[in-house]
């Protein structure tokens, strides 16, 4: 798409919209956040100012909450809480907690000790005391408190989207997956300017004296509970599953735009990360998922992938791509490479992924096994005749991948390798095999197509259905533009795929996406 | 009025009070003189409660204040700290209304006594809505004052309520407090480590130490018939001028009067007030008339030295 042409403030006009939303969400999860952690935290600090045995193991507790990460602390609210917005605003709450108490534990053991005794020696009662002297004199460290809980929670906020409760996170995780700098600025900069805004504002409050700050205490509440009331949990189509989808999957054509323009597919969609999205499938938060068909946990969770009738998902067949003049270096280096082709079929890597993603198994032993299996393995031959150098991407899968094609050359070459692995995204990796950096790696047909390539949609139209189109078309314009060949597939096809519990698919009798429409569509 | 029996408090092993006992007449001012540490503050919170008693007994009005709710206890008895605890947050009028506030009163009442004690105590009453922080010294301890008093309570507890202030405010405030009216019906219990003021402000003394009570007795009884060693050292430092503000000069005969420049002194003019008055310029002297207003003799400064030494002589041998 047109993405690079497009300047910020466009795609803001474009997307006016969700950024509504997505601001209007995040306002909201801030401020019921802040406004249970208020509800909670004054209180326990109030309670630890008068017990002050207490304080020790409360602000203690409170400390080690706020160190966990934040992505873990998401993740473990899920078995907890399942996804979308409850889990979201206890791990939110559990943040602000922290300079919430803290500072209502000190605000009130700072009151001159004179004060308190001049009210309890006047007859005031505890209460009287609490609300007539501490309070109001601990009021602006307080806020204080407050305030630092505010700009944590709007960062933190952003995170939400992860776990399916929307906000800015949206357009920022959204945009990094998908490489699109005007989205992640569209989500980043709404909120940078909340935090920065609530913090002004509330650095105002701060400085009112004491007249002002009476009612300025019996106003803030109120605004904080009509920030909060903002928040809509994300509304149910009524549709009878529940849809969780990555951020890029949300952008893409070949992801849920064209699930709408081809399928004309209507399900209750929530945005979720990739990480947390197997496994909510699996606790049965949601029904349907956007995941890739050689996934590990597809096994690990007992998932299964809908047939795409309509092939709107355009093919990710793997094959290692190399120089052309490495090839001319190292004239052993094809033939070695091209041991593994139509080796590995989807279902053989969906397991290979499962043994490293989810059993945690070396990358080596898993390869290793692999080649042992097929009789392809040999072992090393000590050679010297030059090296050469692997590169991969910074995954599972491609891992394997790399540690077997080291393997065949030490056992059936003369050449010694290096591997340099764990290259970050598709256009690391593509930069270090042309800058020379790296002599092959193992890339994805579609990935060649959209990523690197970027044809025109009529071309895309043309030869994404197809595999052989895909592959021949990669293969040609790459050996024209970048002097890279593409060597023979190895089998499996890693592409965009649904998936659904192999339980319930079954039992609905859904089989492909069709299927799942409709299904759907009958009331 | 006010009795206190076998009174203690221990913290852990320090017995801060110590087995103590006194009574306090209605409209009597007494002091609880000691040095810092010696329990004179526990004393004095014991009396309303602030803190608990180890062993011991306080009764005010005959009633046992163990008996009765501290709040309540509280909000008959006014007390004014050191460094007077007025509430930063609230402004001078609002902080004398805290007690009325507490009791009730109705808005006009409120006002109306917190203007009238304004003026009692010389503040202006463009200072009813200035916050404590842009007062002085000696106007924040008019204003603790003004608070205690504000709901007219039989009983008035002060912990050394001038010990913040300088000497020449002091001497200030000594005078006005001295002249208020308010407080001429007051039970008062004052605690200070300032002898001076001790024999200035109070009626009697308790002479504290450790935790106990070494000497009570009025001002004349500790100065001339002091109990032991402990309290002749206490005194001993300002034990001159002491004397001359406790002693006065040879009094008139039944009927007469002394006079100074033409004025009539009042009957307990102390010795040291006549000999400020005295510029040492000459044969300066107050005059003694008699009932019939007739001058009999002139008293220069020599006779009022023989006068100070010959009740001095007696005093002690009683
Ligand atoms: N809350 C307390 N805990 C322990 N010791 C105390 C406490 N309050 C007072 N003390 C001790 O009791 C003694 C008397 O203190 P205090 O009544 O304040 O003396 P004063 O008012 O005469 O200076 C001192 O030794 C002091 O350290
Ligand atoms: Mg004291």
């Amino acid at each position: 798409m047109n993405d690079q042409q497009q300047t910020l403030w466009d795609f803001m006009r474009q997307q006016s919209d969700k950024l509504a939303t997505q601001t209007l969400e995040h306002i909201g999860l801030t401020f019921i956040s802040l406004f249970l952690a208020v509800l909670i935290g004054l209180p326990l600090g109030i309670l630890i100012a008068r017990k002050r045995k207490l304080s020790g193991s409360v602000l203690g507790i409170a400390g080690i909450l706020q160190t966990i990460p934040s992505i873990a602390l998401l993740g473990f609210m899920i078995p907890l809480l399942g996804i979308g917005p409850k889990p979201a605003i206890v791990a939110l709450l559990l943040y602000a907690l922290l300079p919430i108490i803290r500072n209502t534990y000190t605000g009130i053991t700072g009151v001159d000790a004179a004060v308190k005794e001049a009210a309890m020696a006047m007859g005031m009662s505890k209460w009287q005391i609490l609300f007539k002297v501490e309070l109001p004199l601990a009021m602006p460290v307080i806020l204080a408190g407050i305030r630092t809980a505010t700009v944590i929670t709007v960062g933190v906020a952003t995170l939400a989207s992860y776990i399916a409760a929307g906000g800015l996170g949206e357009f920022i995780f959204g945009g990094i997956s998908l490489n699109n700098t005007n989205m992640i600025l569209a989500g980043a900069i709404p909120a940078a300017l909340l935090a920065i805004i609530f913090d002004f504002l509330l650095s105002r409050v701060q400085k009112l004296n004491f007249k002002k700050i009476k009612t300025g205490t019996y106003i803030l509440p109120v605004i904080i509970v009509l920030l909060a009331s903002v928040y809509f949990i994300p509304s149910a189509y009524g549709s009878k599953l529940t849809a969780g989808f990555t951020p890029e999957f949300m952008g893409r054509q070949d992801g849920n735009l064209g699930l709408q323009s081809k399928y004309h597919l209507k399900i209750h969609t929530i945005v979720i990360s990739d990480a947390v999205m197997y496994k909510a499938a699996y606790e049965k938060q949601l029904d349907v998922i956007s995941g890739y068909s050689t996934d590990g946990r597809l096994k690990a969770y007992n998932l299964v992938v809908l047939k795409d009738d309509k092939n709107i998902f355009p093919p990710y067949f793997a094959a290692p791509i190399v120089r052309e003049d490495a090839l001319q270096k190292f004239p052993e280096l094809e033939k070695t490479l091209n041991l593994l082709s139509g080796k590995i079929n989807d279902t053989v890597m969906t397991e290979l992924n499962y043994r490293t993603d989810y059993l945690h198994e070396s990358p080596e032993n898993v390869a290793k096994d692999f080649l042992v299996s097929k009789n392809l393995w040999r072992p090393d031959r000590g050679g010297n005749n030059g090296i050469v150098r692997i590169g991969s991407k910074i995954f599972g899968e491609q891992y394997i991948l790399a540690n077997m094609y080291s393997m065949l050359i030490k056992g059936y070459t003369d050449y010694d390798v290096t591997t340099k692995t764990g290259l970050g995204g598709t256009k690391i990796c593509f930069d270090a095999l042309t800058n020379n950096q790296i002599d092959f790696y193992p890339e994805y047909t579609g990935t060649g197509l959209l990523v690197i390539l970027q044809p025109s949609q009529q071309i895309i139209n043309t030869v994404e259905g197809s595999k052989e189109k895909t592959y021949n078309y990669v293969k040609e314009e790459f050996e024209k533009r970048y002097q890279i060949k593409w060597l023979q597939p190895i089998g499996f096809n890693n592409a965009y795929a649904l998936m659904m519990r192999q339980k319930q698919a079954a039992a609905l009798n859904v089989k492909s996406i069709t299927d799942l429409k409709n299904y759907l569509d009958k009331k | 009025m006010i009795k206190v029996e076998h009174l203690s408090k221990h913290f852990g092993k320090v017995k801060a009070v110590d087995g103590i006992s006194f009574d306090v007449n209605e409209h009597e001012n007494l002091v609880l003189l000691g040095t810092s540490g010696c329990g004179k503050t526990t004393t004095l919170k014991m009396l309303n409660r602030l803190i608990e008693p180890t062993h011991g007994k306080v009764f005010i009005n005959n009633k046992n204040i163990q008996e009765q709710q501290p709040e309540i206890l509280r909000r008959g008895i006014g007390y004014v700290l050191q460094n007077n605890g007025l509430f930063p947050h609230y402004t001078v009028g609002e902080n004398i209304a805290i007690v009325p506030q507490l009791l009730n009163w109705d808005k006009k009442q409120i006002q109306h006594r917190v203007s009238e004690l304004l003026e009692k105590l010389h503040l202006s009453k463009d200072y009813l809505n200035v916050y404590p922080n842009e007062l002085s010294g000696g106007q924040q301890q008019r204003v603790g004052l003004a608070r205690a008093l504000v709901a007219d309570p039989p009983v008035l507890l002060m912990d050394e309520p001038f010990g913040a202030l300088d000497n020449v405010t002091k001497a200030k405030i000594h005078a006005e407090f001295k002249a208020l009216d308010e407080l001429k019906k007051k039970t008062i219990i004052m605690v200070t480590h300032d002898v001076q003021e001790a024999f200035e402000l109070g009626d009697r003394i308790c002479l504290m130490d450790r935790g106990r009570i070494i000497q009570q007795g009025t001002p004349t009884d500790l100065l001339f018939n002091p109990r032991n060693r402990f309290v002749e050292g206490f005194l001993k430092e300002q034990r001159l001028l002491l004397e001359f503000r406790a002693i006065t000069p040879p009094p008139p005969p039944e009927g007469g009067t002394l006079r100074l420049n033409g004025k009539v002194l009042p009957p307990d003019v102390s010795m040291w007030w006549v000999m400020e008055q005295f510029k040492f310029k000459g044969n300066e002297s107050i005059s003694v008339y008699d009932d019939r207003d007739k001058e009999i003799k002139k008293l220069g400064f020599e006779d009022l030295m023989l006068a100070f030494y010959q009740y001095k002589q007696q005093k002690t041998h009683e």
